[in-house]
């Protein structure tokens, strides 16, 4: 008889808790709820992922995920009048933001990592890029072995800067290495003459090309450092809204909507300069696509 | 130099922008002055503890740097907000920023209330109280009156500088007037011209401004 | 909420060599302490002379001071730093040009243009505090050095100016402190100063709250002890008889 009495209450709990995970609300989407509106991170020059149209509206092929996301938080909750507010981050505030509440998800260009991964929850991937150089052609230089004892950029925050860093040291190349705000003040120091070449994911490199005051004098050259898949990130230990999250992307994917997405941002002109990147979708891309994860690329 | 490829397209957010600067500015303002106005009136009181509770702030807030005081409130503040409330319900970019300026500016107003305070004899207090009026009333009636008068300026020159200060909240994102600038100029690729767009827009503002304040000082001389 | 509270995290080690978080917070001061330092070099030396124009009878050196003042006072400073980056090397011949950005290290590319920018901007304050210092005068100092067959040059450099730094110490005392804490506006420019070694700090460890909460409290320091030391300068070199006429 005693010892029926802990089984039941372990029983008892148990359901209590079943039963919370179906009806209560926690976390983000509690958080949402209450309030009515949802906060998103945003970039404002991260071409043609998140940027800042003559509108001064947030788009780019992130935005139009993100958005994605929106529409099902909605229908999760039953809200369509949902409130939608966009939050500006760059690559050094995107992770504190996220996790000090201030914004509740970010889609931009960041890579999912196994260091930021204690720091933050990714979706599944909804890009891969390989680390490459930007450099100009008339420059000559081939790939990162070129770049010994010569200026290069990175933008601040980023994998790139970890990987240059570390590239310096050990193989010991005498670099200097610049780490500029974002990415726009990176192209900025490259096209000025700063730097020589400038390390970034490739999709990143070629928006920047985008916006070169002539894009043809710059190309794409290097062996790719490492290969990154990049993710919306939101707060740790949150369930319940990942997978609203995770659910809407692969429904975006399944659907095939995502190859029209991609079409409009790198495969056709986009503003503000009526641009054509022309950077048609890699393999690694579409296999992400076909079985989407949200594991890092280092974690495959 | 100054060409730019699509200026016309640019205009609509710089006027969002400008009205982000103007509403963080006049909100910063009012805020300051009238924390500032209590924090001289604390500086100024009987009271020990509140006089050195209020100077302590005025020392804190001046010996900082604004920049600082605008990446703490942004980055440490929901944490504390977190940590006591339990929730995550963020402030904003703009709500912290506007909490960091009018917290850090009271600093400087109230020392500028406080020297105008003491300015007005001690005799017209002495008259006050004689007359039977109470603390209050001697101050809303008769002290606040005159040195807002005699302090208007030096408040308008303050909020000047306020105003080329609100460009600060580049550092964390806010789209004001100048971080819109930037944004534009880093999309098109043409940083420079629009760097030197926002330099001249501040200061033909400011420039007339403190033109208007000069010109506002010496009418006001009593 | 998973935020780790960890005050502890500044003892620890940043993973390069055998530094420890902390020593980002020094070298990060020592950077704030040389820029403004510089920078007030500059400020002392170039307000001197704008404000010693201010205050000259003729009306062209007045007006050119004049006109800096305007400009400088009247454009944010991040504004001007940004030009001071972004803009003015691109106008610079193309050796002095090639120099500031290829031949030197960033950091000290950095350096120098942040450097000029405080210096430049505080100039402009520099030289209202100097130019009301010599109109605090009476005008009869002036006058008796002149009557005295001394030229006008040594009028300035015997009489008027060392009289007037005295009575202004207490405005510019606060003016370098203005430029410390202006100097945090580097970090937006890649200067590695304190507020910049703050935001790597939380870049590398996450802790943001304790990181921004001890890199204020570091610059708090810094300014009191500055405070006193100049109190006390301050009270040695009072011109008997004479109180703070050039306060703000």
């Amino acid at each position: 008889m005693f010892k029926l009495v802990p089984a039941a209450l372990a029983l008892a709990a148990l359901c209590s808790m079943s039963l919370a995970h179906a009806e209560e609300l926690t976390g983000t989407l509690k958080k949402v709820k209450e309030s009515g509106e949802i906060v998103v991170g945003v970039r404002d020059s991260s071409i043609p992922f998140a940027y800042y149209d003559n509108q001064q509206k947030p788009v780019g092929y992130a935005m139009d995920l993100a958005a994605k996301i929106v529409d099902n938080v909605k229908k999760t909750l039953n809200m369509p009048n949902l409130n939608v507010r966009y939050n500006l981050v760059t690559s050094q505030t995107r992770i504190p933001l996220v996790t000090n509440g201030t914004v509740d998800f970010e889609c931009g260009s960041t890579t999912n990592n196994v260091e930021r991964q204690k720091q933050v929850a990714f979706s599944v991937g909804m890009f891969e890029i390989g680390t490459r150089i930007l450099v100009s052609k008339k420059s000559g230089i081939k790939d990162f072995s070129d770049l010994a004892g010569k200026n290069v950029v990175t933008t601040a925050g980023t994998t790139s800067e970890r990987l240059l860093k570390a590239m310096n040291v050990d193989k010991k190349m005498n670099m200097n290495i610049i780490s500029a705000k974002d990415h726009g003040e990176s192209f900025l120091m490259l096209e000025s003459g700063r730097a020589v070449a400038f390390m970034m994911d490739d999709a990143l490199l070629a928006g920047e090309m985008a916006k070169a005051k002539s894009p043809s004098d710059w190309t794409i050259v290097g062996k790719p450092q490492s290969y990154e898949i990049y993710g919306c990130s939101m707060r740790r230990e949150d369930p319940q809204f990942k997978k609203v999250v995770d659910d809407a992307l692969k429904a975006t994917y399944k659907s095939g909507e995502v190859n029209k997405m991609y079409t409009k941002w790198f495969q056709q002109p986009i503003p503000p300069k009526g641009l054509n990147l022309n950077f048609p979708m890699s393999d690694e891309l579409k296999q992400l696509i076909a079985n989407p994860t949200d594991k890092s690329a280092e974690q495959m | 130099m100054l060409h730019f490829s699509d200026l016309q397209g640019s205009l609509p957010g710089l006027w969002e922008g400008m009205k982000v600067t103007l509403q963080m500015l006049i909100m910063a303002v009012l805020g300051g002055m009238i924390l500032g106005t209590l924090l001289a009136l604390a500086r100024l009181s009987h009271n020990k503890v509140l006089a050195a509770l209020g100077g302590a702030y005025v020392t804190y807030f001046r010996s900082i740097p604004l920049l600082m005081v605008i990446s703490w409130f942004y980055f440490a503040v929901p944490l504390i907000i977190g940590w006591v409330t339990g929730t995550n319900r963020p402030i904003g970019a703009f709500t912290s920023c506007l909490v960091a300026f009018t917290m850090f500016e009271a600093a400087y107003y109230a020392e500028i209330v406080r020297a105008g305070i003491q300015a007005i004899s001690r005799g017209q207090m002495n008259a006050a109280y004689a007359l039977g009026m109470t603390y209050g009333q001697t101050m809303r009636l008769v002290v606040l009156p005159q040195a807002f008068r005699k302090m208007t300026p030096l408040l308008l020159q303050q909020s000047i500088i306020l105003f080329q200060d609100t460009s600060l909240v580049y550092a964390v994102g806010v789209l004001d007037f100048f971080n819109v600038a930037y944004s534009k100029g880093n999309i098109t690729g043409e940083l420079q011209q629009y760097i030197l767009l926002a330099g001249a827009v501040y200061f033909v503002i400011s420039f007339s401004a403190s033109r208007l304040v000069k010109h506002l000082q010496k009418r006001m001389t009593v | 909420m998973h935020y780790h509270w960890d005050w502890g995290v500044f003892f620890k080690p940043t993973g390069v060599g055998s530094e420890i978080y902390l020593n980002w917070f020094v070298s990060g001061l020592m950077m704030t302490l040389g820029v403004a330092l510089s920078a007030w070099v500059i400020a002392l030396v170039l307000g001197t002379v704008l404000g010693v124009m201010r205050s000259l009878p003729g009306k062209i050196a007045s007006r050119i001071a004049g006109a800096y003042v305007d400009l400088f006072r009247n454009v944010p400073l991040l504004v001007q730093l940004f030009v001071w980056y972004y803009v003015i090397p691109d106008w610079l011949p193309d050796n002095l040009s090639n120099w500031l950005k290829q031949d030197i290290s960033p950091v000290t590319n950095a350096f120098i243009t942040v450097t000029v920018c405080l210096g430049l901007f505080t100039a402009a304050r520099v030289c209202e505090q100097v130019r009301t210092g010599i109109q605090a005068l009476p005008k009869g100092q002036s006058n008796a050095g002149l009557a005295l067959g001394l030229p006008l040059a040594q009028v300035y450099r015997h009489v008027l100016l060392p009289q007037a730094f005295r009575i202004i110490i207490p405005p510019l005392t606060s003016e370098f402190l203005n430029i410390i804490k202006n100097s945090s506006v580097a970090s937006l420019v890649a200067l590695p100063e304190l507020l910049a070694q703050t935001k790597q700090l939380v870049d590398f460890t996450a802790n943001q709250f304790e990181a921004y909460t001890v890199g204020t409290l570091i610059y708090f320091a810094v300014n009191m002890l500055l405070m006193f030391f100049m109190r006390w300068v301050e009270k040695r070199l009072r011109v008997p008889g004479l109180i703070a006429l050039g306060g703000k």
